[in-house]
């Protein structure tokens, strides 16, 4: 995976680190927990009576908000009975699809009283290879719909990756988001931990929508999304171990766990490619031929004999595939991997489906031979890619 | 001539002693590479495959008159190692290391500085050039091979061949060599969100070549890449180009394989690659598998207008 997705409040919890301003809260991973989160953060909070709070259901998703995803109650039973609906059911937002995530957890947020919502958010240019601000005055929304409908405001202020935000920048956003001096200073305090936590965490994204600026006039991260750098962990082991293995699909996490990219899609032609770009162009050539790819899935250029196996059982996991596509060229990867791969994947998982085999390149001879030897399995070769998307798409109607 | 890569290139491996660099500094020389030296820091005085090692790239550069080198250190330390390729100013750095943190290729572009400020190589006095890093290297057929790419596939000719995938850049380079078209120079830039060198900054150097007749440009969805490119083609190309896009049944959102390939807010779509590439002038090829017969086709055509038009 390239990044890993933080919660809001993982990535509050390093906001605060940071020393960037956030609402009280308190986590509650259990509908048990919930009555006592709420009673601390009514303390937390100075005890004011009635104590209203948010409850938000913590998924890696947006749009949580329309989807009955952040509740609000006034009591700890009303606390208890809103975590433990929402920890009992998958979430379905506009970003989870229609199978939604899990909940894993909620957070009990005090409730501020908002003057304005604006978008600060540090991400990476790529093509200037440089970290780049993004601010707008258009907090709270959709911000690539007000990047399309209303470009003028999003303002884009690269950052030089040995500076950071110079005061210059912090003067430009402030003016341009409408701060006032005192906000201003808030905000250059905020855009300086902002980019210690890219930094610190090899982020690859921090967005705060809305940052809001309260009837106190105070600048609060009122939202918080995190995403690391998948590449980095390494070095981050402490960030590593806040990964939540529910937010993600159980194929795409198993695959990933072994080392293979995997995505499933909607159709019956399973599919097994070393390389994500030979295997999107086999997706392709399979929806050009007329049929549909069940899953992407690059076995990665240095796979072994254990990894096709087990790729095989992924791409069998799936119920709907009724042909398999093979195609294979061989660089660091041998064909006759591939090969004994297949051999053995078909004699510990009894495969009944077609296998349509395309292998070229490295030892493509000594691969061809061994296939030409098995037994029990559904075996048709193809010497070419259109030719074996062809036979593949056949074999599944 | 071809571009980047030829007779007077002398390679070095960085990291030459682990599984990979080994195994392909033997590939490297069988097929005709002058891989002088490699470099394994404490590993001095070892040989490899014949090639003898030093601890650093400066010490190994000045005893072997090394002008390129090829990194397969993992990823951890591949920052340092491509910090100290630049430093000892290795000319051509090809960085085929998978999985290299995006803050350290920033540091690494920031060393680099932009084009035109570049630090020049020691020899040539040319800015230092960087392709990668997760490519697959470049290939001028029958010359020299810095990377992993199959040696077989190819056969020396005219077309120039870029691409930002690896396994699939050698299918297309095997079409084209089954179809009789040679290849000039066949380079992976990489899948990574920051790369060394763009297609726009190797389309320059091919229009500029003399051997090269045509190019192939092999693009897949996510990220800007292939957008630029088409605007630099639009503007400075004479050259006949030719693309194919992998991912046009991607899902938006979902990445598939490289950090690169993501669709990103409506930016990036294989549907708006294409019209772009072709608003351009480039002809797009629909199959994977057409790729060496579509461009014997069109250039056939554009050499024998007569024969194309009875045939």
């Amino acid at each position: 995976m390239f990044s890993m997705k933080l919660h809001e409040y993982q990535a509050k919890q390093l906001f605060a680190s940071a020393q960037i301003p956030v609402p009280r809260g308190r986590v509650a991973q259990l509908a048990e927990e919930a009555a006592s989160a709420y009673t601390a953060l009514k303390q937390a909070c100075g005890n004011p009576d009635p104590f209203v709070c948010n409850v938000k259901a913590q998924v890696h998703a947006g749009g949580r908000g329309k989807a009955g995803g952040i509740l609000i109650a006034k009591s700890a039973q009303e606390a208890t009975a809103h975590a433990r609906q929402l920890l009992s059911r998958r979430l379905v937002t506009a970003q989870t699809g229609p199978e939604g995530l899990p909940v894993s957890a909620v957070l009990l947020e005090e409730r501020l009283a908002l003057a304005r919502e604006l978008y600060l958010a540090l991400t990476l240019d790529r093509f200037d290879a440089s970290p780049m601000l993004l601010a707008s005055h258009l907090g709270g929304m959709d911000i690539e719909a007000v990047a399309v409908s209303q470009p003028k405001a999003l303002i884009r202020e690269p950052v030089a990756i040995d500076a950071g935000p110079t005061p210059a920048v912090s003067a430009r956003l402030a003016a341009a988001l409408g701060c006032s001096d005192e906000q201003g200073e808030t905000l250059a305090r905020v855009l300086a931990g902002l980019w210690q936590l890219f930094l610190r965490c090899d982020a690859a994204l921090i967005e705060v929508n809305p940052l809001v600026i309260t009837e106190e006039k105070r600048l609060v991260a009122l939202d918080a999304k995190m995403t690391l750098d998948d590449n980095a962990l390494f070095r981050h082991p402490e960030l590593a171990a806040l990964r939540d293995e529910r937010q993600e699909h159980p194929l795409e996490l198993e695959a990933a766990r072994i080392g293979i990219s995997y995505v499933g899609l909607s159709g019956n032609i399973g599919c097994l490619v070393n390389g994500a770009g030979l295997a999107m162009a086999t997706n392709d050539i399979i929806t050009l031929a007329g049929g549909e790819p069940a899953n992407f899935l690059d076995v990665g250029g240095g796979a072994n004999v254990e990894q096709v196996t087990k790729a095989f059982g992924i791409i069998l996991r799936d119920s709907r595939v009724n042909a398999i596509l093979v195609n294979i060229f061989g660089g660091i990867m041998r064909c006759d991997w591939i090969a004994q791969g297949l051999l053995n994947a078909s004699q510990a998982l009894q495969v009944k489906v077609p296998v349509v085999v395309r292998l070229q390149g490295t030892n493509v001879e000594e691969g061809r031979r061994l296939l030409r030897q098995s037994q029990g399995l559904k075996l048709v070769s193809a010497d070419e890619l259109a030719e074996a998307a062809h036979k593949a798409v056949e074999l599944a109607r | 001539m071809s571009i980047l890569v030829g007779n007077d290139t002398r390679v070095l491996v960085q990291g030459i002693t682990g599984q990979a660099g080994a195994f392909h500094t033997e590939k490297m020389l069988e097929y005709g590479t002058r891989v002088v030296g490699g470099v394994t820091p404490g590993k001095r005085g070892q040989l490899v495959h014949g090639v003898p090692v030093f601890n650093t790239v400066r010490e190994a550069a000045e005893a072997t008159g090394a002008n390129a080198s090829v990194i397969f250190v993992p990823a951890r330390f591949a920052c340092d190692a491509i910090l100290e390729a630049i430093d000892a100013q290795v000319a051509l750095i090809v960085v085929i290391t998978e999985g290299i943190p995006t803050l350290d290729m920033v540091r690494v572009r920031k060393r680099l500085g932009p084009p035109a400020q570049r630090p020049s190589a020691g020899q040539t006095g040319l800015p230092i050039r960087l392709i990668g890093p997760n490519c697959p290297g470049l290939t001028t057929p029958g010359v020299c091979k810095l990377g992993i790419m199959p040696g077989y596939i190819h056969a020396p000719g005219g077309i120039g061949v870029l691409s930002r995938s690896g396994t699939l850049t050698y299918d297309a380079v095997y079409q084209l060599t089954q179809a009789g078209l040679g290849q000039s120079t066949c380079i992976g830039i990489g899948g990574d969100p920051v790369l060394g060198s763009s297609f726009v900054d190797l389309l320059k150097l091919l229009e500029q070549d003399s051997q090269t007749e045509a190019v192939v440009l092999i693009g897949e969805i996510g990220v800007t890449e292939e957008e630029e490119a088409a605007s630099f083609i639009r503007a400075h190309m004479r050259k006949p180009v030719f693309a194919f896009v992998a991912g046009r049944m991607a899902p938006r959102e979902k990445r598939m394989g490289h950090a690169g390939a993501i669709i990103a807010g409506g930016r990036g779509t294989a549907a708006e690659k294409i019209e772009t590439l072709r608003q351009a002038g480039v002809t797009v090829i629909d199959s994977p598998a057409a790729i060496g017969q579509t461009v014997k086709t069109a250039l056939g055509a554009l050499r024998n207008p007569k024969a194309a038009r009875v045939g």
